[in-house]
């Protein structure tokens, strides 16, 4: 029985390289919702579309970066902050977004991550948090809740994963904010704001993983797994950042929120255009 | 354009050889240093962190090499000339992100100032063992391309000519100096900044053609023109295997066609690459192959040598990596032997054997100081004996070590 179509093309159509689809993800992955809010913040944001560049590490929000119809920057694992900050010094005029996921910001890359928000350079970076190394088949990292069963924690994770929002206040972050990946409207506008802010922002997004997290831990499907976040989320903008850390009990809240937007002196090294000019055409 | 310093220090100076280097990366061009402070190249960032803002170009300290390296790739893809300067423990921190350069076809300039390694080893004393590093440092089949100074002026003259290569071949260029190049204070004549030659980034024209593939080389330099981010041009670059869309590409031809374009890019044009200096070979019967600071001490074993009687010559490297095959074995058909003389154990060496039609003999130190001349005027000895009467019979498989 053949369906009626309502519309032959998508409104972020454009913004995605629709040649490349479908997308290499987990049925129940929550990736294709974070990429959907970027495309509809990217044109939201008000900065022309050309001006956006991604940069993604490796891993499965690495492959990010490949589906976005923008200059896009497929790095080398953990080192997607350093890239990014390399094409805005050189080129203020991009928008810089870093999208990758919680072990490649946050382990391998994680001495990239807090020195950019101590620096306070303009950088928006979007962590998708699924608690796990999903692309090599679901290994604990430095997010993963205590307790969690995973491929390398087979008694359960016995390490204090990190508090991202936590670490990145501290750090200097002058925009902080975490949803799940079903929070659509508020991560959209979550990252619409981010986008705008000078200065270093991190957005934090909790992503089922059905197939390398959720399965290990009993939590179901990807809808199951989204329940299992919904249910516990409560939103708390002024939440103590300290107590915002995550475990897999039951009973204890998933707080999500806008959390820190405060304003510091950004990071001032930049190429300057003039400069550009002189060595391309000589004494000026 | 306001007030700044000049750009290009022209005139007769006085300076290191790290500080040249950086005068150098000014006059080619560079606008961007990612750096972290590393003895013996620190000077090099000392001297960008002053002069990089003045004249309107950026330097940052990074958190590590890692960053570095990468930060200057992002630079360069941002559309500027840049640079890092490291020496041994970071040079291997920058392995991986070299591969990503030589990968993403990124132009870019590596400064290692060699210190006495293996690991932390000799942070303030001279050596030369990073040479295969080098060559071979990061994974997979790649090509290098590697230029080795000896001497101020040369400091400043091939980060010029390193960053025409990088631009040329859109391959990653490492400057293996040494220490006591680096710290050597001489003379730099700088040219006027009209005389400095550039090789222009072959960009990407805009508008794009309706079926742009930003990974397709246009021409028999196999180089593809580069995209600038920021037009609307849309490229995806990524450190996967990709096809000529940039896509990422997992099947076997496309692994195939890709790693072979970007070794035959340099592969088949080594002619635009390697340079040597020929010194005393017109009536030498014996060849000494150096580079770098040794080559200086060798000049002395040259003359210790034709005082003895001994007609020896100097095949100096100035191009390490694509090694100078042709010139090497030109050479070793018109001399009896060849001595190699490096600080460390045999890495040219292994080379020159591989090419040499004369027997080859080593002059090694590991470093910790310059090459004593006595050591190579010793090999060279044994070199003339070998050599005598019929002296082309083997290479010798016995290296000279002392000290």
């Amino acid at each position: 029985m053949a369906r009626e179509m309502v519309a032959d093309r998508h409104p972020t159509d454009l913004l995605l390289r629709s040649d490349r689809l479908p997308h290499i993800w987990c049925p129940g992955c929550g990736l294709g919702s974070v990429m959907s809010c970027y495309t509809d913040a990217v044109q939201a944001s008000g900065i022309p579309v050309p001006l956006h560049v991604a940069v993604s590490g490796i891993g499965c929000t690495g492959r990010v970066a490949g589906y976005l119809s923008l200059d896009s920057f497929h790095t080398t694992h953990g080192r997607a902050i350093p890239y990014a900050l390399g094409l805005k010094v050189a080129n203020p005029e991009l928008q810089v977004t870093v999208i990758s996921g919680d072990g490649d910001l946050s382990a391998i890359g994680g001495n990239h991550l807090i020195h950019a928000a101590r620096r306070n350079i303009d950088l928006t970076v979007i962590c998708v948090n699924n608690f796990n190394y999903g692309m090599t088949g679901g290994q604990a990292g430095p997010t993963t809740p205590r307790g969690a069963t995973t491929s390398t924690t087979p008694n359960g994770n016995y390490e204090e994963p990190f508090n991202l929002p936590h670490l990145l206040a501290t750090a200097g972050a002058v925009y902080i904010s975490r949803w799940t990946s079903l929070h659509v409207r508020q991560l959209r506008e979550s990252m619409r704001v981010a986008i705008k802010k000078p200065g270093f922002s991190f957005v934090e997004v909790l992503s089922p993983c059905p197939v390398g997290f959720g399965k290990a831990n009993d939590l179901g499907e990807g809808r199951d797994e989204m329940w299992f976040y919904r249910r516990r989320s409560i939103v708390d903008d002024n939440a103590n950042l300290a107590d915002v850390g995550l475990s897999m009990s039951e009973d204890e809240p998933i707080v999500l929120g806008n959390f820190v937007n405060r304003d510091r002196a950004p990071f001032r090294p930049a190429v300057e255009k003039w400069a550009i000019e002189e060595v391309l055409h000589g004494e000026a | 354009m306001p007030a700044t310093e000049q750009r290009v220090l022209t005139g007769n100076q006085f300076m290191n050889g790290d500080t040249a280097c950086a005068e150098g990366a000014l006059a080619a061009g560079c606008l961007y240093f990612g750096g972290y402070p590393i003895t013996p190249s620190t000077e090099v960032a000392e001297r960008l962190a002053r002069r990089l803002p003045a004249v309107g170009g950026a330097y940052v300290q990074m958190e590590d090499e890692l960053g570095s390296i990468t930060s200057v790739i992002g630079a360069a893809w941002g559309g500027v000339r840049s640079m890092t300067a490291t020496s041994g423990p970071g040079f291997s921190l920058m392995m991986e992100a070299i591969g990503l350069a030589a990968m993403t076809e990124t132009p870019c300039v590596i400064v290692n100032v060699m210190r006495g390694g293996p690991s932390t080893g000799l942070p303030t004393l001279v050596a030369q063992a990073d040479v295969m590093q080098a060559r071979w440092g990061s994974h997979g089949d790649i090509q290098a391309i590697a230029l080795a100074p000896s001497s101020c002026q040369e400091m400043f003259d091939l980060t010029v000519r390193a960053f025409n290569l990088a631009d040329r071949f859109r391959h990653p260029v490492i400057i293996l100096a040494d220490e006591a190049i680096g710290h050597l204070t001489e003379r730099v004549v700088i040219p006027a900044a009209k005389d400095i030659v550039r090789t222009p980034r072959r960009m990407q024209p805009i508008p794009i053609p309706v079926a742009y593939e930003p990974f397709r080389a246009p021409d028999s330099t196999l180089v593809p023109l580069m995209p600038a981010p920021g037009k609307g041009i849309g490229a995806h670059v990524t450190s996967l295997t990709h096809d000529e869309r940039g896509y990422p590409a997992t099947d076997a031809p496309a692994h195939d066609r890709l790693v072979r374009r970007l070794y035959d890019k340099i592969a088949l044009h080594t002619d635009e690459i390697i340079d040597v200096e020929e010194v005393g070979l017109e009536d030498a019967e014996i060849a000494v192959v150096t580079f770098g600071s040794t080559s200086r001490t060798a000049k002395r074993a040259v003359s210790m040598a034709r005082e003895a009687g001994i007609r020896a010559g100097i095949l100096r490297l100035i191009t390490l990596w694509p090694f100078p095959e042709e010139q090497v074995r030109a050479v070793s058909q018109r001399v009896n032997a060849i001595v190699v003389a490096e600080l460390n154990l045999g890495q040219v060496r292994r080379e020159v054997e591989r090419v040499s039609a004369a027997p080859v003999l080593g002059a090694h130190h590991a470093g910790g100081a310059l090459m004593p001349p006595e050591i190579i005027f010793q090999s060279i000895k044994e070199a003339a004996r070998h050599g005598q009467g019929n002296g082309r019979r083997s290479a010798s498989d016995r290296p000279l070590t002392a000290v």
